[in-house]
């Protein structure tokens, strides 16, 4: 008996001790994004009992894959809705993964909201398919939101928010932003730079701002003076009226013809 | 159980061709999935059953009759099943990092072949197609190899699997512990199966009682102490389930890593003292 008491102590006091330390612990590992899952109930409808211990257990990430594939099926049967409840799913237990974000996003905005538009069998008026259709750019546009949230750092999901203002909301000066927050990630493609500056010299009265990001970018040197960057700054100097003087020496096969 | 988790990391190639985008993810999460659950599970039923056993063959009193104390003697059990452990682990790291390895070269292959930088300079060369085209793609396929790299063989991966290996041992000293005062192998194991789910909720329970999901004025008294008694009393398991970030993208930070290292081994030595507590007044 005397032993079961002092193990017992020796057990709270340990208890006591460890507290700070282990709440210590789980916030730097939270600091540094780890463990930023949702344990939720639609989890446990999705995953079901097995499932949701599995998770508990340490086959989260397992699981999510599992679950993932389960969302390509619905997919593959434009089951738009049990999609939705999937990724939801997925994104909850792997909010780290940038692919789940991206691709949930892509297959909402792009996708079913295509889906949307076309469904004249069960949706006859054309009013409600554009706000069905309106309805799922929002949603891609929430999940590549909440990406962000949990992937700060990761340029892909600011690139697919550029890409959604562009294409779907003809949003450019959102889509200009978000192509600059892509631009300022580490390891992102040059491209995204040139398109932040493509896209803001389409947009009326800062034609000014956009020749002088596209000006920046032909000084960095032979590798920027791409066709397009080279068409954009011409198209620009005619706007701008810049003087003959003061314009980019564009190569012989890259000049536009006379005005 | 060994041979099952290879089995497992082995089928998680079958899960791969199945699965559609981040295939080197699913690889990387079922396998690193199952080392974690086997280890756990190898961690209880192998250690609960090596009291049982030495008394049910009379083989413990003939240790303990000569000059090793009862500490000495559990001690030995478990930097035994520490090490089979150990040997488990580098079993199944190694057929991981084998099939890991193979996927990898398989995806490098993959992705030279979707970027042909080296075919699109030819074609620039002999003027076919417009010029860029090739350092576009060459900086893409970099970029694409460099991601791959960065994402398979780390150090942040195999830190994560001594975190694996340290969270065994640790449920593996639970389990002694338990076993020292148990009667039955069927409880120790039912005990620390039970401690070792409690424990991957002990967050939720922290987070409750100490009011940061924001229920904690609203929390009957009688449940608040029963919270508080499951923070207390199990471990944190959360903190040392960190391999599903990391196969994500997460990174370790040498700091982290000592910081659980040292609650792990903090644990450890508290389970072997509280079991030799046990052990040591415990009529055999």
């Amino acid at each position: 008996m005397k032993g079961r008491i002092l193990g017992f102590l020796v057990l709270f006091a340990w208890g006591v001790l460890k507290l700070p330390i282990e709440t210590r612990v789980s916030a730097a590992q939270k600091e540094n994004r780890f463990g930023g899952y949702k344990l939720t109930s639609t989890l446990r409808q999705q995953a079901g009992q097995a499932g949701f211990l599995a998770t508990l257990g340490g086959l989260r990430a397992a699981v999510a894959d599992l679950l993932w594939i389960r969302a390509h099926v619905a997919w593959q049967n434009t089951q738009w809705g049990k999609m939705k409840l999937l990724f939801d799913v997925c994104t909850s237990l792997q909010p780290r993964r940038v692919m789940f974000w991206d691709n949930a996003a892509w297959h909402m905005a792009w996708n079913a909201s295509v889906y949307a538009m076309n469904d004249k069998a069960h949706v006859p008026e054309q009013v409600e398919r554009y706000r069905n259709q309106q309805q799922y750019f929002k949603l891609g546009e929430d999940y590549v939101l909440r990406g962000i949230e949990s992937n700060p750092d990761s340029w892909e999901l600011f690139l697919r928010l550029g890409m959604l203002y562009r294409d779907k909301f003809q949003d450019r000066m959102k889509a200009v932003a978000a192509y600059e927050e892509a631009a300022k990630r580490p390891g992102r493609l040059d491209y995204v730079r040139r398109e932040a500056a493509y896209l803001l010299a389409g947009v009326p009265g800062h034609e000014a701002e956009a020749y002088k990001k596209l000006r920046s970018l032909y000084d960095e040197g032979e590798k920027e003076w791409l066709p397009t960057l080279l068409k954009q700054i011409q198209l620009l100097e005619r706007k701008l009226k810049i003087p003959q003087e003061q314009r980019v020496a564009i190569p012989a096969g890259d000049r536009l013809p006379p005005e | 159980m060994i041979v099952f988790a290879i089995i497992l990391i082995g089928m998680s190639l079958f899960l791969v061709s199945v699965s559609f985008k981040g295939q080197l993810q699913t690889l990387m999460d079922v396998s690193l999935g199952a080392m974690s659950v086997f280890s756990m599970f190898l961690a209880v039923l192998a250690t609960a059953m090596l009291l049982p056993k030495d008394m049910e063959d009379r083989t413990l009193y003939t240790i303990l009759a000569k000059p090793v104390a009862r500490f000495e003697y559990l001690l030995g059990k478990l930097c035994g099943v520490a090490a089979m452990l150990t040997v488990a682990m580098v079993l199944m790291t190694a057929f991981f990092s084998a099939i890991l390895g193979i996927w990898q070269g398989r995806e490098m292959d993959r992705i030279r072949m979707e970027y042909p930088a080296e075919e699109a300079a030819q074609a620039e060369a002999a003027g076919k197609i417009p010029a860029g085209t090739a350092a576009d793609l060459k900086q893409k396929q970099a970029l694409e190899i460099n991601n791959l790299k960065a994402a398979t063989f780390t150090p942040t991966l195999f830190g994560g699997i001594a975190v694996i290996l340290l969270r065994a041992m640790i449920i593996a000293g639970l389990t002694l512990m338990v076993s020292a005062f148990s009667t039955s192998w069927l409880f120790t194991v039912i005990v620390a199966f039970m401690v070792v789910l409690i424990g991957f909720l002990v967050p939720v329970a922290r987070d409750v009682w100490q009011g940061q999901a924001g229920m904690g004025a609203d929390l009957p008294g009688y449940l608040k102490l029963f919270l508080i008694a499951v923070t207390v009393f199990c471990p944190d398991m959360q903190v040392f389930n960190v391999v599903d970030d990391i196969a994500a993208g997460s990174v370790v930070t040498s700091q982290m890593f000592m910081q659980t290292a040292g609650l792990g081994f903090g644990y450890l030595a508290v389970y072997i003292f509280a079991g030799y507590l046990f052990f040591a007044w415990r009529e055999l």
